[in-house]
């Protein structure tokens, strides 16, 4: 018995790290990293707890949709509907709320967001279902598709309100009450000016995305659905061969991801409490970035949400840091946040074809040696 | 033989169908609608020039930029298999150094050349860098131009340093509306000048041949002595160039930079047409005039729409339900339904069928 475990842990500490797992180390590593240098060096705000919190409370969206777009990517599809999903969603919920859907008097304020959060959903199953059937069934490609699914959510949203919409103290105070719940962590608080220990908050958002996070990569790691994703994202026709549904499968990583924007959608909406033609905007590619700094391959069968999250992070830091560091004209926001992408983008490739092949596939004059 | 000519002729056409189709389907449509929508007129613009006038002509006249954005991008979809989403940063990028030079001195024809050829070159670099991340780091185009598209526009803001200049002068003017004495809208005339370029470029070399290698086959390509690298490049390159044709149409239109809104959502619109002239999105064979035909039936829609009084932020849903119904008109599961019809009704005659997937 013991010389059995003895032959077989050796053997198993021999064995590789995947491409996937790698990825997200460095991910998480370069998080830390950043969120450190920040704290030496500028310290401030960076070295409080509300911080964190605040990154996690403006993204807690961008986390949802993000991982959504991670299963979607998994399963070597892509879905840029997301974002308009979430604008559409919190439109409507909002609309909702505010009675101006149907009047909706005799119900109490928490029957309201209940229900506000069962349209969400329905929202995103019914994006997730049109689209899932178009890619799956029809064998279209997921790019038109999805983009059509952008172009239908952006355009219904004027035309089911032209004006934005907000929810007031004044109007709305129940509703505004239950939705902008904060949690609050004595034990991580700060004092403050005058030395009064200011709790760090937490949006019930942020419990919602980390949920999210924690059950998608238990699901992606334990549930066959989930093995079926990465095994129809690596090689179709084999997957096929194996004899796993391939149309289910991505017909499933469709609606999923859907579903995830609406909920990501009534998550916006619990932070924002607003709707707006313009949320959201080009969140779609955020998290596509974000999935991609956490270690997901557009190609499909590589990838997990735990990097998802940090990739989410590592975004959000930049752009603390960037303003935090005095470049406040607003085009150094983005600017640097492609070269961080830039960035990010090299290291993966030079990573992954050194691991591959030996070496990166250089041009010939950049070789040292000729092959 | 004749008839395996014909059929020949259909195979290689037939992807020419979906586009116009739809850009049959939408001139019926209006000619039911209100028969006035085809009247076209000359009449006389602020100066005094003849001019033409009319929905047809503001279809052709819109979709320029499209147009040629559409011809580039139908070369890097074919010979990467993926697409460039940076198209209209990079347009931005060009039209602000455009811009940036103009204002640098007096306007001349002279200096309207030295922007249009330093505008192509910036775009070209970054087009070459697009290209290199694509070719070289084997990285996917989509994320590899996710980059510029990130920053681009900060880039076109930064470079004219947070302002929204303007250009006022007769020959941008004659850029972007008309050259006087001619009533066709100038922007028609250089959608018809590059695809004269493209059509010579594919009569006297062997680029279409070799895209489309690289694109069906890398590694073939690679045995056959063919650079799948440098072609790669290339087709990055030329994109870069027509983005900058774009952008200086762009800019010339409304003699102003804007940063944020100069062909705003275009690189959506350049990868629908190419999708609905047919093209595989995954590489390979392409044809260009399908996506040529792509954009201007998306045009179409955008001045049908408008023509029926939809408001312009509304079009976006409407266009949506028509591009579904055109992909799924054109999706591989309805056309072999339909061939299977086709065949039952003419008698039983089975041909071999594609695989599922």
């Amino acid at each position: 018995m013991t010389a059995v475990s003895s032959t077989a842990a050796p053997a198993r500490r021999r064995e590789p790290i995947s491409n996937a797992n790698l990825l997200t180390c460095i991910s998480v590593g370069i998080f830390l990293l950043m969120y450190i240098t920040a704290i030496i060096t500028l310290g401030g705000g960076f070295n409080k707890p509300q911080q964190i919190f605040d990154i996690l409370n403006n993204n807690a969206h961008l986390i949802i949709i993000a991982c959504a777009l991670t299963i979607v990517m998994i399963n070597g599809s892509i879905d840029i509907s997301v974002a308009g999903v979430v604008a559409l969603v919190s439109m409507v919920t909002v609309m909702f709320l505010k009675g101006k859907l149907w009047p909706a008097e005799g119900m109490s304020d928490g029957v309201r967001v209940a229900l506000a959060a069962c349209i969400a959903l329905g929202i995103g199953l019914l994006f997730g279902l049109v689209q899932g059937a178009l890619i799956a069934y029809l064998d279209i490609q997921p790019f038109i598709v999805t983009l059509a699914g952008m172009f239908f959510a952006r355009g219904m949203i004027t035309i089911v309100s032209v004006d934005p919409l907000q929810l007031t103290v004044k109007e709305e105070p129940g509703i505004l009450e239950i939705i902008q719940k904060r949690i609050e962590m004595y034990f991580l608080g700060s004092p403050n000016k005058k030395g009064v220990i200011i709790p760090a908050r937490m949006e019930i958002g942020v419990i919602v995305a980390l949920l999210v996070v924690i059950i998608i990569a238990v699901m992606l790691r334990k549930s066959k659905l989930g093995r079926h994703f990465y095994a129809v994202g690596g090689n179709r026709q084999s997957a096929l061969m194996l004899g796993i549904n391939v149309r289910k499968t991505r017909f499933s990583a469709h609606l999923i991801s859907s579903l995830l924007a609406g909920l990501a959608g009534f998550v916006f909406m619990m932070h924002n409490v607003s709707g707006n033609a313009t949320n959201a905007t080009a969140g779609e590619m955020d998290a596509i970035a974000s999935s991609i700094i956490g270690g997901t391959l557009l190609s499909g069968g590589v990838g997990n949400v735990i990097g998802t999250f940090f990739g989410v992070m590592i975004l959000a830091t930049i752009k603390l840091i960037v303003v935090a560091s005095g470049l406040r004209e607003p085009w150094w926001q983005t600017i640097t946040t492609g070269a961080m992408l830039c960035f990010f983008i090299l290291l993966q490739s030079v990573i992954l074809s050194r691991r591959g092949k030996g070496r990166p596939a250089l041009p010939a004059w950049m070789k040292f040696r000729k092959e | 033989m004749a008839e395996q000519k014909k059929n020949l002729f259909f195979y290689r056409n037939s992807q020419l169908i979906v586009p116009l189709v739809a850009i049959g389907l939408l001139l019926v449509f209006n000619l039911i609608r209100d028969p006035s929508f085809f009247s076209v007129s000359i009449g006389t613009n602020n100066d005094g020039n003849p001019v033409l006038q009319g929905n047809l002509v503001s279809i052709l006249n819109g979709a320029s930029e499209l147009a040629i954005l559409a011809m580039g991008m139908t070369l890097v979809t074919a010979a990467s298999g993926g697409q460039d989403i940076s198209v209209g940063c990079l347009a931005a990028i060009a039209g602000s150094v455009f811009v940036k030079v103009l204002r640098a001195g007096e306007i001349t024809g002279w200096s309207v050349a030295l922007g249009i050829l330093l505008c192509c070159l910036v775009a070209m670099v970054f087009g070459c860098f697009n290209g290199t991340l694509v070719s070289v780091f084997k990285i996917q185009p989509m994320i590899a131009t996710l980059i510029l598209f990130t920053c681009g526009r900060s880039i076109a803001y930064w470079i004219n340093g947070g302002a929204t200049p303007t250009v006022s002068s007769p020959i941008i003017t004659a850029i972007g509306s008309f050259i006087p004495g001619i009533p066709v809208p100038t922007p028609i005339l250089i959608v018809i000048l590059v695809g004269i370029l493209f059509t010579v470029a594919f009569r006297l070399t062997t680029l279409r041949l070799y895209i489309q290698t690289v694109g069906i086959n890398q590694g073939a390509a690679k045995l056959n002595g063919i650079n799948p690298l440098r072609i790669k490049l290339l087709a990055f390159i030329i994109l870069g160039a027509c983005c900058s044709v774009s952008g200086v149409i762009g800019v010339s239109r409304l003699s102003l930079i804007n940063h944020e809104t100069l062909l705003l959502n275009v690189e959506m619109d350049a990868i629908l047409a190419v999708a609905i002239g047919g093209n595989n999105l995954g590489g390979g064979k392409f044809n260009m005039i399908g996506s040529i035909l792509g954009a201007y039936a998306i045009q179409a829609l955008t001045i049908t729409l408008y023509a029926m009084k939809v408001p312009s932020t509304d079009v976006k849903a409407y266009k949506a339900i028509v591009i579904i119904l055109l992909v799924v008109l054109g999706s591989p599961v309805v056309k072999d339904a339909f061939r299977r019809l086709r065949i039952r009704l003419s008698g039983g005659r089975l041909t071999a069928g594609k695989g599922a997937l």
